[in-house]
């Protein structure tokens, strides 16, 4: 059965401003729609670099030098790559269509409604039955509308850490985007709202391709389909989860799942 | 589309308003400049007011300003000193903590007129004291705050560890916070400094003026900025002239203890 | 010095603080209490600012200062108030860090510039200018507000980038994320935010506006009449004390302390809420 691929990075290096080596060299890395893609690596090997590629949120801050192909494949089969992205409403669409969550729960100072309603508002939906409905749903989403839908209209700053995460997830779904990026979306999280966070992110993987940041093997073996592992800015190994965790091809790959990393 | 157009716009203004915060700086400074330069004269150091100079000046505006951060500097430096190290933490010192803030913001015509009241009326005229203790009225607040946040940059382990070692409270905090936070509380220090010796209001009625050289505080003393608006308003040139020396050299002096300030925290970092 | 010593004496400095309060408010009240007798409440309300001819009585309302006092503040704060954010949002989401380190030092030079020479410069350089463009005197409510917003800015504008940039950097990249225009995270995310610190710079820098003295002395022209234009001169209440609070006598004098008093009390009124209410939220 072929999967389609949803985004295809391609030859890709990136390199921050000031510093004289690129912090990924040659990566190349196929994205598979609706499934869920782990990458994992030791810290500092550029995993957050790349993931903060494939929305372009790096060029939040200028100077930043892109080489190689990002493509986007869209649902009529049409390939964009983004890193030819330059004017602001593409940004503003690319960053629509590829949504991230961070490490940390970011809330924004408002109430759970708007906080869940803000990005639809930002693509233009007026209508407050629309709005309604696609919160609502999207709270369902991420499995909190039970805790939240007597308080919607408190501050969102009130919930607790796991409830916040579960909030940036639900205000991302709701956009639909085709996919999705997270940053270790568990880490130092307790293991109950771990737990419900892995459980939300295999259900959503329906609706969007998910991209994962993990520092933890087991949940990358647990949650994903495909895994990536990346080593010193390059791509060590890329296959099914299965394969690299029980017959990984590389002698690196193995010493690092195996936790014999020197 | 119109939400690009709003961001374009309000991205555009704010860039305009920090353009126009900058030329109002370069437009005072140059003309500042231009005018100042062009008065001053080898004489207007020399010379006291009287003989068109503004070196009694200089010498009192200093005088009075050094000697106010004699009284202000201690006095605040130990009142920040027990906000933070002994009764931090205590309903008292977060009231004298923000009484002291909003002591910061008194206007200081207002602080003018108090001193009026204590230390000119009662002893039958202007005199250089009241003009020094209105100033360190003024500086006061700047120091303890100073100190206070100073102070609260000082890792807690320091404390411990000088505790550990046996160490008395009042001679950790001397011999180890103070100097840990000394960059950050000279710089207060400093910058507080430029910020009284450009100070017109406090006194007016206070210290007032004098023409000429004198170094008794006792009585009126001679003060460059109060001269300064005395001068503006002369109608004769020569006065407006000085009035102009007078203020480009106070700018300056202002300005460099200010840099010297920030220089003092960015060097030793 | 022994520890116990050193402990007490950093306890009355402490203290000191809230012995000038007081003692500045006990003072003023008691030089007013003559004025306050003889006008009571109505001092507030009456424009008439006149001694007998032997300089003992006379009639003393304090409308005219409290109301140029008033106006020329609302006027520096309508022109501070959008430029100093202008400047705060170019200085936290506009400008590169060099180019906004660069403009933050500018920015503070010009706080740093003694009143008086606002004054001056003001004088000689402002009111030409003012007066060939609105017309007018050159001096007046307009000329001494500009000047007096152009005073404000720097103050305002670095509070307000200092609360700007304690919002978390993710918190405004997952606006980013999420499609987010600069302008709308700055509105929807980082106001917000920044809210507390953002009003409370205001309203301190609200209260230097109405205490300021020196600025505005040269400035709005130190005529006892109420203006009918925003050209029109005026005086204001540290603008009267400056200049004849020295040479007052007697009832007029104490007319003075009064007017002294109201604007210690609404600068401490003004300061205290932005203290307690905006600032104090967040301290701690
Ligand atoms: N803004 C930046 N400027 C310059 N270099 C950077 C910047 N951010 C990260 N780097 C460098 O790029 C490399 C990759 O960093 P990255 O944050 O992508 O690692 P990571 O794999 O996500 O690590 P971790 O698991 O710790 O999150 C590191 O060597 C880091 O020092
Ligand atoms: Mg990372």
């Amino acid at each position: 059965m072929a999967e389609s691929i949803v985004m295809d990075v391609r030859d890709f290096s990136f390199t921050y401003p000031g510093v004289e080596k690129p912090s990924l060299k040659k990566i190349n890395l196929p994205i598979k729609e609706n499934k869920i893609t782990a990458m994992i690596g030791p810290s500092g090997c550029g995993k957050s670099t790349l993931l903060r590629a494939m929305n372009r949120i790096h060029d939040l801050y200028p100077g930043n030098t892109y080489e190689g192909e990002i493509n986007l494949y869209k649902a009529n089969g049409e390939k964009e790559n983004i890193l030819k992205i330059k004017k602001e409403n593409d940004f503003i669409r690319l960053r629509q269509e590829v949504g991230m969550i961070f490490q940390k729960p970011t809330p924004f100072p408002m109430s759970i409604f708007d906080n869940v309603a803000y990005g639809l508002r930002l693509a233009g939906i007026k209508n407050k039955t629309e709005l309604q409905d696609r919160v609502e749903t999207a709270l369902k989403g991420a499995a909190i509308w039970n805790e939240t839908k007597d308080r919607l209209n408190e501050s969102a700053l009130g919930m607790s850490g796991g409830q916040q995460r579960r909030l940036c997830i639900a205000r991302a779904v709701a956009l639909k985007p085709r996919v999705l990026l997270f940053d270790e979306p568990t880490s130092a999280l307790d293991p109950i709202s771990t737990g419900a966070i892995e459980e939300l992110i295999a259900e959503i993987k329906d609706e969007v391709s998910v991209v994962i940041v993990t520092h933890n093997m087991q949940q990358a073996s647990r949650l994903s389909d495909y895994t990536a592992f990346m080593y010193l800015g390059e791509l060590i190994e890329y296959d099914d989860t299965e394969k690299i965790f029980l017959n990984p091809g590389e002698k690196l790959t193995e010493d690092y799942i195996t936790g014999r990393f020197g | 589309m119109n939400r690009l157009f709003v961001n374009k716009l309000i991205l555009g203004l704010s860039t305009l308003s920090a353009v126009i915060g900058i030329g109002f700086l370069f437009w005072i400074l140059i003309t500042l400049s231009y005018k100042g330069i062009t008065s001053i004269h080898w004489s207007t150091f020399t010379n006291d007011l009287v003989e068109g100079g503004i070196r009694n000046l200089l010498v009192g505006q200093f005088t009075m300003a050094i000697l106010a951060s004699f009284l202000a500097v201690p006095l605040g430096m130990m009142a920040g000193i027990y906000l933070r190290e002994y009764g931090h933490g205590s309903k008292l010192a977060s009231v004298i903590r923000n009484l002291s803030d909003v002591m910061m913001s008194a206007p200081s015509i207002v602080i003018g007129v108090f001193v009026f009241a204590l230390l000119v009326d009662p002893f039958g005229g202007y005199n250089g004291w009241a003009g020094i203790v209105a100033l360190a009225i003024m500086m006061i607040p700047i120091i303890i705050s100073t100190t206070d946040n100073m102070l609260a940059l000082v890792p807690k382990e320091l404390r411990e560890a000088g505790i550990a070692l046996g160490g008395s409270k009042h001679k950790i905090i001397l011999q180890i916070v103070i100097k840990a936070a000394k960059v950050g509380i000279t710089t207060g220090i400093l910058l507080s400094f430029a910020r009284i010796i450009g100070e017109t209001a406090p006194l007016l009625f206070t210290s007032a003026n004098n023409q000429f050289f004198t170094m008794d505080l006792n009585g009126q003393f001679p003060s460059l900025t109060v001269s300064i608006y005395n001068l503006a308003t002369y109608p004769d040139e020569a006065s407006r002239e000085l009035a102009w020396a007078a203020s480009f050299i106070l700018t300056m002096i202002v300005l460099c203890i200010n840099l010297i300030g920030r220089f003092v925290i960015r060097n030793k970092k | 010095m022994s520890g116990k010593l050193f402990r007490n004496f950093s306890f009355l400095s402490a203290t000191l603080s809230f012995f000038l309060l007081v003692g500045i408010f006990a003072i003023l009240f008691t030089y007013a209490q003559d004025a306050m007798h003889a006008f009571g409440i109505d001092f507030l309300f009456n424009e008439t600012w006149e001694a007998d001819e032997d300089d003992e009585g006379g009639v003393f309302g304090g409308f005219i200062p409290i109301v140029g006092t008033l106006l020329s503040t609302i006027i520096a704060m309508v022109i501070a108030t959008p430029l100093a954010m202008g400047i705060a949002i170019f200085l936290t989401e506009i400008a590169s860090p060099k180019i906004s380190k660069g403009v933050s030092v500018a920015i503070e030079l010009l706080a740093a510039i003694p009143s008086i020479i606002y004054g001056m410069w003001g004088l000689f350089y402002f009111a030409p200018i003012v007066q060939k463009t609105v017309g007018g005197d050159g001096v007046g409510l307009l000329t001494a507000g500009i000047v007096l917003a152009i005073m404000i800015i720097p103050f305002m504008a670095s509070i307000t980038r200092d609360s700007m940039n304690t919002t978390p950097l993710v918190l405004k990249e997952s606006a980013y994320a999420m499609g987010a225009t600069k302008f709308e995270v700055i509105k929807d995310v980082i106001m917000p935010y920044a809210k507390g610190g953002i009003i409370g710079s205001i309203i301190l820098a609200l209260g230097r506006a109405l205490g300021e003295t020196m600025a505005v002395a040269f400035l709005i022209g130190s005529v006892m009449s109420l203006p009918h234009r925003i050209t029109d001169p005026t005086t204001s209440i540290p603008v009267l004390l400056a200049n004849n609070f020295a040479e007052a006598q007697d009832l007029e004098m104490s007319a003075m302390y009064y007017l002294a008093l109201v604007l210690f009390v609404v600068s401490f009124v003004i300061i205290s809420a932005a203290k307690f209410y905006f600032f104090g939220k967040k301290a701690k």
